[in-house]
């Protein structure tokens, strides 16, 4: 529509967020309606062993501050988060900045592993005719297998023989984040066309010019694109690799300590914790993409 | 040590063989050739590592015992894929992806649903939603409804960012055109945008085929009753019996593999017509 | 308002507004056509001339005038299904075969099974596409795909024919051709056409009536009435009546932009 953008700019940015606030404002909302739902069952258990009958607002009171409730409401995790982060040493084994610095260091070792081979192959698959042939369709079959589900088995066999700690994790990060890193490159490098292929042939320009003049600055918003889904990706791969071995630090092992005792209110935690993480890192990325693409010219 | 010599000596030869396969100009079966030949390559490889090396089985189980473990336990394997698969998994995605096109045509039609629901769908398609298992484990206890929940939710988001791009991925002389006739809502969604859609749900089905086994597989490591291929992998990892779980994890390659063939056989009879379809490269 | 003529517009304005302010698409433009016309519109590009015909088929809404549309408010043409429209491109529905492509139309408008394969086998003929019905969009050539896209608009024979350059983007063999074609099918049907270009010969050599226009704001600054016998063969081109009516147009063209500012 013309007309909304006649205004001025205040309104632009209500039509551009104020849909999201309030879609969130109703997630929010339903949220907390949906904790009473969930954890009134509870709260009646507790009257009627205390004899006491509950009136509606202490019912919405109870279900909003139990200790183990099944769902527990925002607030309750925004106060576990800041017990957890703000008010821990960050050295202790309750401080989840630990934790998600444990997980993070993880996922960005993967990450550098994942995107290291993935780009080497991708060169490899664009050059080789024999490599592209024998290895990429076993790469996109490789896409279909639930790779997660191997991961405790990886983290078994490693720590058999003697590797643990990071590595473990980080080459199931590194295998999740390589794939979309592969097609992206090879789709970028692939990526000039005939005309600018036969413009560098008549300068008689070596593959090596063609590679760094042509082909890997083109590819570039490719790779970024391909960088966005290999890091969430390989978060992932580092949570469920944390969570098969008892391992004892990381968000991943908050998630499994959590679902044994039943504190959800720190699974909750662990979760949001790992949707900050996760968003962070994407958004890093997304910055590192808008200045680099704008200093290349690919976007205006 | 000899027969890990010979393994790669017949490797080398396998490479050649595929190296003079991949010449420009091979016939068309080359394509199909290459890669089996490489596959073939690798499991002997495999197989003459481990003997020639008395790879510890704990370690790296020989192929040949993977295969003979998947025949002696047929019984286990199958009412595992019938409880992870069928039940949890396919239950999931079916609920799931119905969920999502239903959302995304109301997302489709209003706008404020789309400026304010899509920003979040493509922000929640990025976290690790694999990370509400637990969560949901504890909601609706440890068979398969619990796995199915999980695989909903796994699969929701990306299938509906995909259907809505989808859906808005007409230009605007297709869609004057359709007005021209005079036409309603539904005959515009059924005849116009439903059809240009069906590579991006495609998409979106394929992507989700995926996360779906993943999910219900990984779920059961939070809890489960005594089968299903998630509980029988974490335990046999407990038992060092590897056999075992290689040999659910080739079931479940085959079922990801086989899901996304058939997906994309559909795909190439119902959008024939789409560029990526009909190019040849 | 009677049927005498099929279109007629009274002081149609049209403003946008954009971030540079408001643009005057249209202003002021009033026009007769009468049923049967050729009509074509040309003038440079921002004159409003596809504006305009968006405007007579509804898909653009005047800021004020008044339009009558076969003696309807546009919207009621278009839901009666008064005109078919021809874009730029031909637009055919890649999922559709030629044959099913024709019949979308008649399936919205809800007409039979047998009546849409009647309908769809009559306008494939009628624009020389027989044996091409079973054959998809992507696998003919672009001046067979904006015939196929003609024959859509045509099948559900509606008495007015809107064409917004539909021949602007193929090449000059293809589009004499096709001219030719038009011209022979317009004196067969009968049809009012609205024909928009920016080639003068192409507008001299189709129309009753050429209407001229100007940008800034969109308005029209000549109606010319065409001299040439109903029969035109292309050589009618070389002819000293149609260069003098090309001349004609070029003038109006060129007077549009250094004569009055209103």
């Amino acid at each position: 529509m013309m007309t909304w953008s006649y205004r001025p700019w205040v309104n632009r940015l209500g039509y551009r967020y104020g849909p999201v606030i309030v879609v969130a404002l109703v997630i929010f909302a339903l949220w907390y309606l949906a904790s009473i739902a969930l954890n009134a069952n509870w709260a009646f258990d507790k009257a009627k062993r205390q004899g006491i009958t509950l009136s509606p607002v202490e019912l919405v009171q109870d279900t909003w501050s139990q200790d183990k409730p099944r769902l527990p409401v925002p607030h309750q995790v925004a106060q576990e988060i800041w017990k957890t982060t703000a008010q821990k040493k960050i050295t202790s084994k309750r401080s989840l900045i630990f934790h998600s610095w444990v997980t993070m260091s993880s996922t960005m070792l993967g990450f550098v592993f994942g995107v290291g081979l993935g780009v080497g192959l991708a060169v490899l698959i664009v050059y080789f005719r024999v490599v592209d042939m024998s290895v990429m369709p076993w790469i996109i079959a490789s896409q279909a297998i639930p790779i997660l589900a191997i991961a405790p088995m990886i983290i078994v066999i490693l720590n058999s023989v003697g590797i643990s700690g990071l590595v473990p994790k980080a080459i199931i990060s590194a295998y999740l984040s390589f794939f979309p890193v592969v097609v992206g490159m090879v789709k970028g490098l692939r990526s000039p066309d005939q005309i600018e292929l036969d413009q560098m042939r008549t300068w008689n320009a070596s593959s090596a010019h063609t590679f760094w003049k042509l082909r890997l600055p083109n590819s570039v918003p490719y790779l970024f694109a391909s960088l966005k889904i290999a890091m969430a990706a390989s978060l992932v791969g580092a949570i469920v690799g944390e969570l098969p071995t008892g391992a004892v630090a990381g968000l991943g092992a908050r998630l499994l300590a959590g679902s044994y005792y039943g504190q959800t209110i720190q699974i909750w935690s662990a979760l949001i914790m790992a949707a900050i993480l996760a968003a962070v890192l994407v958004n890093i990325i997304g910055v590192a993409q808008s200045i680099t693409l704008k200093r290349m010219g690919f976007v205006s | 040590m000899m027969l890990f010599v010979l393994a790669v000596a017949l490797w080398a030869a396998l490479f050649a063989l595929n190296l003079w396969l991949a010449r420009p100009g091979a016939p068309s079966w080359a394509g199909v050739a290459v890669p089996i030949l490489f596959g073939v390559a690798l499991l002997v490889l495999w197989e003459a590592t481990v003997r020639g090396f008395n790879v510890p089985r704990i370690l790296l189980p020989a192929p040949s015992s993977i295969v003979a473990t998947i025949f002696s336990s047929l019984p286990i394997l199958f009412a595992d894929f019938m409880q992870t698969v069928v039940k949890g998994a396919l239950t999931g995605y079916l609920m799931g992806c119905s969920a999502a096109l239903g959302v995304a045509i109301l997302v489709d039609q209003v706008s404020f649903l789309r400026r304010g629901l899509l920003p979040i769908g493509n922000f929640v398609a990025a976290l690790p939603i694999i990370g509400l298992a637990p969560i949901l484990v504890m909601w609706f206890g440890f068979d398969w409804q619990s796995k199915a929940a999980v695989v909903v939710v796994m699969v929701f988001f990306p299938m509906l960012v995909n259907t809505v791009e989808g859906l808005m991925d007409t230009d605007k002389m297709q869609r004057d055109l359709i007005r021209t006739y005079g036409s309603s809502y539904w005959q515009g969604l059924i005849k116009l945008r439903f059809p240009a859609a069906l590579p991006f749900i495609f998409n979106g089905l394929k992507i989700a085929s995926t996360l779906a086994l993943i999910g219900a597989i990984v779920a059961e490591f939070f809890g489960s009753p005594i089968m299903g291929m998630g509980f029988r992998i974490s335990t046999a990892v407990g038992q060092l019996n590897l056999e075992l779980v290689w040999s659910e994890i080739l079931v479940a390659a085959l079922v990801g593999t086989g899901s996304y063939g058939l997906l994309s056989l559909v795909e190439k009879r119902l959008t024939f017509w789409h560029p990526s379809q009909r190019g040849s490269s | 308002m009677t049927n005498s003529t099929a279109i007629s517009a009274r002081d149609i304005c049209l403003t946008f507004q954009t971030n540079d302010g408001p643009v005057h698409a249209l202003k002021d433009v009033s026009l007769d056509i009468a049923p049967g016309e050729f009509v074509s519109f040309i003038g440079p590009s921002g004159c409003g001339k596809t504006t305009f015909l968006r405007v007579i088929a509804d898909l653009e809404k005047p800021t004020s005038g008044s339009i009558t549309v076969n003696g309807q408010d546009p919207e009621t043409a278009r839901k009666s299904r008064a005109y078919g429209y021809v874009f730029q491109h031909a637009g055919l529905f890649p999922w559709r075969s030629i044959a099913q492509n024709i019949k979308l139309p008649l399936e919205i408008m809800g007409y039979s099974k047998e009546e849409q394969e009647e309908r769809s086998q009559a306008v494939l003929k009628l624009v020389d596409l027989e044996g091409f019905g079973g054959k998809f969009p992507w696998q003919l050539s672009g001046g067979m795909q904006q015939r196929a896209s003609i024959a859509r608009a045509l099948s559900f024979d509606a008495d007015i024919l809107l064409m917004d350059e539909p021949f602007g983007a193929l090449d000059e063999i293809v589009r004499d051709h096709l001219n030719e074609q038009l011209l022979a099918l317009w004196r067969r049907t009968q049809k009012t056409i609205g024909f928009v270009t920016h080639s003068i010969p192409e507008a001299v050599y189709l129309s009753t009536k050429i209407v001229v226009m100007s940008p800034r704001p969109g308005r029209i600054t000549d109606v010319i009435d065409s001299t040439l016998p109903a029969e035109r063969p292309l050589e009618i081109r070389d002819t000293p009546e149609f260069i003098a009516l090309s001349h004609r147009v070029r003038q109006g063209l060129r007077g549009g932009h250094d004569d009055l500012e209103l």
